[in-house]
């Protein structure tokens, strides 16, 4: 399926809820600096299989092989709300990679600014816009450096100017050799930015030509 | 000694339904209100029918109504509440071993009083020849019955002999802590402290009496025509023996009571003793040859309100003192237990969990209360805990129970979405739990938490049945002494909020804060 050496391998993977299944047998695979687009359908399965590649969801049957750590941004971002976007961004480099706790947050700063959100770093959640809010999850996925970034609906929150711009960070992550992942039923917006695009349907992914 | 019980089965029992219905009645009822509480030989409920009550206040009852050609009715009435009631007119005419005070002769009608007391020393009787006078115990606990003719006796001790004043809600536990050495003696009447012997062994009265007082019926104000009436009745009783029969059923009568009688034939004024008075331990002849005529009397005046008032200030701080130190101590304990238990409930292996879920429904489930008894008292012969900390454990347990099950919701209302997103940063479960999961719970609960808080500071007033004096027993203390809870309340409100406005404040600043960051 892919071209160049594949960072992420999904194999049959299987992700049920009770008796019913949610994912059925969805096999792709994605490579460095690639963005792929998961296309469907509301209920077709796309977060789900996000979040199983994530570890958030026990797998029935099937394989996934994915570097560690792996970075997620949530549909609805999910910033923690008892603190500052800063804070957000810098809180895992220090208590889950063990960085020194001024270099970590001196890379939040950057990343921040990279992201176009250096002046909001010291907002709390519920005070940023939902295009803001977006970038802080970004950054904070960002700052553990992962390999792969996945991404749940990330247009959903953003009016038309700024899904423009988010086309053009994505890109700009891919050129540094990251692999994305984005669940999303904008077909314009899986146009503009990804490489390939594959349809979840019924759990099952196909390959779109 | 000739036992109780014998003279209990022999006498003739009157019995008086507790709760007959109302009717319509030819002759008229005359309600009298008591507290069976007080036990024998006052009121109690009868053993073989604990709808009927007995005791002499009981037959004196039936002496009164049947002088009056009524029907005596009984109406329960808590003691520390009976000044109240009978001004209010819930009873017609209270009878429970009522002491005849100046307040109660300045705010109620009180009849001619029927039977004269004396305030007794109990100690153990292995301290017979140490302690033989309250001057004997400085530094020394002495219990005694709160807002009684003894609590104050022992009031002006602390304040001449350096003892240390211990009141109690009964007359029961004094004399068990005694025999347990919580406390070094007893002071109360000579008929509760013959009871306290008997019940009790190891005990010993010393002869000395330490002031004598009268009991007397009470009356609303408005009622002195009805009072007048009564003391006809009594007198009369006086004379024909009937009021010595009683109290000879009772095993209550002495020598003191013809020389009480006489004074009362002889002179026909509503008053003509004068209220109970007190006698300096120190200089208290033997009370076997003492007259009531040659004891040092000295009369408690009726103290005005707002002078009142100035004069228990500063005890009511510092019982208030009391109330905010043991709220905030049993906070802290609610606070901490109920978080392990909360976390031990969400996080914790099926029987801890079962275990925690059993100890929430228990200390939920009963009250209070009985918590407090059972700590205190229960617990007893096993492990005797002083009493502040019996209230600090009953208060911070309890309260650990609600405060678990605010935090296990508060904990339960954090969205996954956080701890999704915490798992996928790679953060762990402990991790998790201190960093995002409980700083946003602890917001959630701020609200709920400071309404408990406020709710255990009158909650404690419930300790006050295990001895320890907070503000709501120092103002019923207070209110009893003056007859009256309209100052006292009052300034016992006034520092409830006192305490309790700031916090509200405090806690309003706190989620505040957060909110910005």
């Amino acid at each position: 399926m892919a071209t160049r050496m594949s960072v992420l391998d999904v194999r049959a993977m299987e992700v049920r809820r009770g008796a019913r299944a949610i994912v059925a047998d969805a096999t792709f695979a994605a490579a460095a600096g690639e963005i792929v687009a998961l296309m469907g359908a509301s209920g077709a399965g796309k977060t789900t299989i996000l979040r199983a590649i994530a570890g958030l969801e026990p797998i029935e049957s099937g394989t996934v092989t994915i570097p560690r750590p792996v970075g997620m941004v949530f549909q609805f971002h999910h910033l923690f709300a008892n603190m500052s976007a800063h804070r957000n961004v810098w809180l895992a480099p220090v208590h889950v990679l063990k960085q020194p706790r001024a270099e970590a947050e001196q890379r939040a700063h950057e990343l921040l600014a990279a992201l176009g959100v250096g002046d909001r770093a010291l907002a709390m959640p519920h005070e940023l816009s939902g295009g803001e809010a977006q970038r802080v999850a970004i950054a904070r996925a960002l700052a553990i450096e992962p390999h792969i970034l996945l991404m749940d609906e990330p247009t959903a929150s953003l009016d038309p100017a700024r899904r423009g711009d988010l086309a053009a960070t994505l890109c700009q992550l891919a050129m540094q050799g990251r692999t994305i992942i984005i669940a999303t039923h904008d077909a314009e917006f899986a146009r503009a930015c990804a490489h390939r695009e594959l349809t979840v349907e019924g759990g099952r992914v196909h390959v779109v030509s | 000694m000739v036992s109780m019980r014998a003279c209990v089965s022999a006498r003739v029992v009157c019995l008086i339904l507790v709760s007959a219905p109302v009717r319509a009645q030819n002759p008229p009822e005359l309600r009298w209100g008591g507290d069976a509480e007080g036990g024998a030989p006052y009121v109690e409920a009868d053993a073989t029918d604990p709808t009927r009550v007995v005791g002499f206040d009981v037959e004196i009852a039936q002496l009164l109504a049947a002088g009056l050609g009524r029907t005596p009715r009984f109406i329960q009435v808590g003691f520390t509440s009976i000044d109240a009631a009978a001004s209010r007119g819930d009873f017609d005419v209270g009878l429970s071993g009522i002491e005849d005070t100046p307040p109660r002769r300045a705010r109620l009608a009180v009849t001619v009083p029927y039977y004269e007391f004396r305030e007794v020393l109990t100690v153990r009787s292995s301290d017979k020849d140490r302690y033989r006078s309250l001057a004997d115990l400085r530094s020394h606990r002495v219990a005694t019955l709160g807002a009684t003719l003894a609590y104050d006796l022992l009031v002006e001790a602390e304040r001449r002999d350096g003892i240390v004043v211990v009141t109690y809600e009964d007359d029961v536990h004094p004399y068990s802590d005694l025999v347990l050495g919580r406390v070094d003696a007893v002071v109360l009447d000579a008929i509760l402290a013959q009871r306290g012997v008997r019940r009790n062994s190891g005990l010993t009265n010393q002869p000395a009496a330490l002031a004598v007082g009268h009991y007397v019926g009470i009356l609303s104000a408005e009622q002195s025509a009805l009072r007048d009436r009564m003391n006809a009745v009594l007198r009369d009783a006086m004379r024909d023996g009937r009021l010595e029969r009683i109290f000879r059923r009772w095993d209550v009568w002495n020598d003191d009571q013809p020389r009480l009688y006489a004074r009362v034939l002889a002179d026909n004024s509503p008053y003509p003793v004068s209220p109970s008075s007190l006698v300096s331990s120190t200089t208290a002849p033997d009370a076997t040859t003492m007259t009531p005529e040659a004891m040092a009397m000295r009369t408690l005046s009726a103290p005005d309100a707002w002078e009142a008032a100035r004069r228990y200030l500063p005890a009511l701080l510092r019982a208030a003192v009391i109330t905010i130190v043991l709220s905030c101590l049993s906070m802290v304990l609610a606070v901490l237990t109920g978080a392990l238990i909360a976390s031990g409930r969400i996080y914790g292996a099926g029987p801890l969990r079962l275990a925690l879920t059993g100890y929430v429904e228990v200390v939920r489930g009963t009250p209070l209360l009985l918590q407090l008894f059972v700590l205190y008292f229960g617990l007893a012969a096993v492990v005797q805990l002083p009493a502040f900390l019996a209230a600090l454990l009953g208060l911070g347990l309890n309260y650990a129970a609600y405060e678990s099950e605010i935090y296990r919701g508060a904990l339960e209302a954090v969205p996954s979405g956080q701890l999704d997103a915490a798992r996928t940063l790679g953060f762990s479960e402990r991790q998790t739990f201190f960093l995002v999961r409980a700083p946003q719970a602890f917001r959630l609960a701020l609200a709920p938490m400071t309404n408990d808080f406020v709710a255990l500071l009158k909650d404690s007033s419930l300790v006050s049945v295990i001895t320890v004096v907070e503000l709501t027993k120092e103002t019923s203390i207070f209110a009893a002494n003056i007859g009256s809870w309209v100052v006292p309340g009052m300034m016992c409100a006034a520092i409830y909020l006192a305490m309790s406005l700031p916090l509200a404040r405090l806690a309003r600043r706190i989620e505040r804060g957060w909110r910005h960051g």
